[in-house]
């Protein structure tokens, strides 16, 4: 990993880092993914990968709900957190010109 | 009245006897909070609302509709959204989030209506405090300012969950929530002498547990004894179609066998006759500090004593799932953390150029850097071109891990080892060293992993602080884990140590 790499997955992550910064992390970075790299020693080709836990012990079928109604008008409430707002409407800057 | 020195189940016992009333418990509780402030256990507290839960609690049992737990004070860690107090995940960016509802547990255990009917009748004393989004395992990761453990306010209380475990250890609450993805639940509380459960993954729902890493996450109880943490875990376990792996059989007493014996017929003093304990001959290894080493050896003799036979077992990948699990919590928690973007809710920069550079600017704001360097992490393993070098072969390791497990478990009921390689360290000690404070980690990651119960149980002393030792069990056996908990804690007194200060 080099400092390109960390400016670039730092834009992937919509971050900014100044110079500096990316400069402080590249260490931590690198001595983190020197430890990863002992992964490529194990030989995983017979077993898939597993992302949730459960489902090392059972198939897990996405739970269906009937397609009904069940959340009341809250928005007000869920507003009330936003930091800015006009008419109801989150507000953004302009993004089509 | 020390009412801070007594267990749930005693407070339950007081309140059913009349000796103290809901209200009296949870005016008791917030002065302790006052006047504990400098272990910066909590974020908000709100008196008001808490005195008001009180008497609803007191009116509820003046009527005879109380339950177990109808009163009784708690904590919640601050990971969990709560009208009335602040959420924040200890994170500047939701410094101002209100939120429009309660979490599923937070429901669950408060106070019942006509909208709640099945809540538990427990009174929220305030949200504790935490690492940022639960990352880090030391509490110092909290934009608000680390905890102190209260056996030493100069030594870390452990992490995430380390406001949860000071303000029990202290005597500010009797019980808290906390959550686990990787150890946050039992290493705070090995760190400040507690007893702490991770339950098995989707024993508890995740709805309104603001997201850190999902297929890790798991909440649980931080308690004085093992008999705590079963009632309150099972008043927080159930079904909820909210949360898609919440898992439909979760309801259930966890304190069913308590006081039974592990084998039908054994007699009193063998009560874990029976009881096959392994031990992992990889977490004895090195990097284990020998004091810690000696307390946990000397626990299992003490199981032994109590009738439990113990064997040899091992856990081949115990090492690799340090770089396993820091591909996978920072891949999840890059994509979970998207979502913070300053637009609905949450920190938006006060300047910026168009919309990409709000984004940014919001972001690189409102994130510490631990928060930044997992996020950083997760974006580049799931990266084009390295998603398979990196990202899969985790998920590929995860899965001879969890089969590892099951190696084991085929010799063992039961695997005991220690939570963590030492003691509590000092404050700032490796906060300026991300991978050192990784690697203590080592004992508690793998059973996140593979989505395994396991606790904390405090096992002794060195230099003045506690140590625990880990149970971890098969999946769903969190009542038997509790009942050798519980049956351990009968022959000992490590859990009921309190640090002189809260005496």
């Amino acid at each position: 990993m080099k400092l390109d790499d960390v400016q670039r997955i730092a834009h992937l992550s919509r971050l900014e880092l100044s110079q500096a910064e990316a400069e402080l992390v590249l260490p931590q970075l690198q001595a983190i993914f020197s430890l990863v790299e002992e992964m490529q020693a194990v030989d995983t080709s017979q077993y898939a990968p597993l992302a949730h836990p459960i489902l090392f012990l059972r198939d897990l079928a996405q739970p269906l709900r009937p397609d009904q109604v069940t959340e009341t008008n809250n928005r007000a409430q869920n507003m009330e957190s936003a930091p800015a707002q006009q008419n109801g409407y989150f507000l953004v800057p302009r993004v089509i010109e | 009245m020390s009412w801070h020195l007594l267990s749930v189940s005693q407070l339950a016992k007081a309140l059913e006897a009349k000796e103290v009333s809901s209200t009296e418990l949870a005016s008791h509780f917030l002065s302790r909070i006052q006047a504990g402030a400098r272990w910066n256990a909590f974020l908000d507290i709100n008196p008001e609302l808490t005195i008001a839960q009180a008497a609803s609690a007191d009116q509820i049992r003046a009527t005879g509709q109380a339950g177990k737990l109808t009163g009784i004070p708690l904590a919640h860690k601050d990971v969990f959204v709560t009208r009335g107090w602040k959420s924040t995940a200890a994170s500047k960016m939701l410094l101002n989030y209100q939120s429009p509802f309660d979490a599923a547990i937070v429901e669950r255990l408060g106070i019942p209506s006509t909208q709640n009917p099945g809540g538990a009748g427990m009174v929220c004393l305030g949200k504790a405090n935490m690492d940022e989004f639960a990352m880090g395992s030391s509490n110092e990761n909290s934009a608000f300012g680390a905890v102190l453990n209260p056996w030493n306010p100069e030594c870390v209380a452990g992490g995430s969950s380390g406001g949860s475990a000071a303000a029990v250890a202290a005597g500010l609450a009797p019980i808290a929530t906390g959550t686990d993805t990787g150890g946050s639940i039992r290493q705070p509380a090995a760190l400040c002498g507690l007893t702490g459960i991770k339950p098995s993954y989707g024993r508890v729902s995740r709805y309104g547990m603001i997201a850190y890493a999902s297929s890790l996450d798991q909440a649980g109880p931080i308690g004085k004894t093992a008999e705590d943490c079963a009632l309150l875990l099972s008043a927080m376990s159930f079904h909820d179609p909210r949360d898609s792996t919440s898992l439909a059989d979760s309801g259930e007493d966890y304190g069913r066998y308590l006081n039974a014996t592990w084998d039908m017929g054994a007699v009193a003093a063998k009560p874990l006759s029976g009881l096959r304990i392994g031990l992992p001959v990889e977490f004895f290894a090195e990097g284990l500090a020998s004091d810690v080493a000696q307390s946990v050896r000397e626990a299992a003799a003490q199981l032994q004593a109590l009738g439990a036979t113990l064997v040899e077992v091992t856990l081949p990948k115990t090492k690799l799932s340090i770089p396993v699990y820091y591909v996978l919590a920072p891949a999840e928690a890059s994509s979970n953390l998207s979502r913070f973007d300053g637009v609905r809710y949450g920190h938006r920069a006060s300047e910026y150029r168009d919309l990409s550079d709000m984004y940014k600017k919001s972001r690189t704001e409102g994130f510490g850097a631990e928060v930044k360097r997992r996020i950083l992490i997760g974006s580049y393993v799931l990266s084009h071109g390295y998603y398979d070098a990196y990202y899969l072969q985790a998920q590929r390791i995860r899965r001879i891990i969890a089969a590892d497990f099951q190696t084991a478990f085929s010799s063992c009921d039961v695997i005991l080892g220690p939570v963590t390689p030492d003691v509590a360290w000092k404050l700032g000690e490796k906060s300026q060293d991300p991978l050192q404070m990784y690697l203590a980690d080592i004992y508690t990651l793998s059973t996140n992993l593979a989505g395994l119960p396991a606790m904390s149980v405090p096992c002794g002393f060195s230099r003045n602080l506690p140590i625990g030792m880990q149970l971890i069990g098969n999946y769903f056996s969190e009542a038997r884990l509790l009942q050798v908990a519980h049956q351990f804690q009968q022959a000992t007194d490590w859990h009921l140590r309190q640090p002189s200060e809260v005496l």
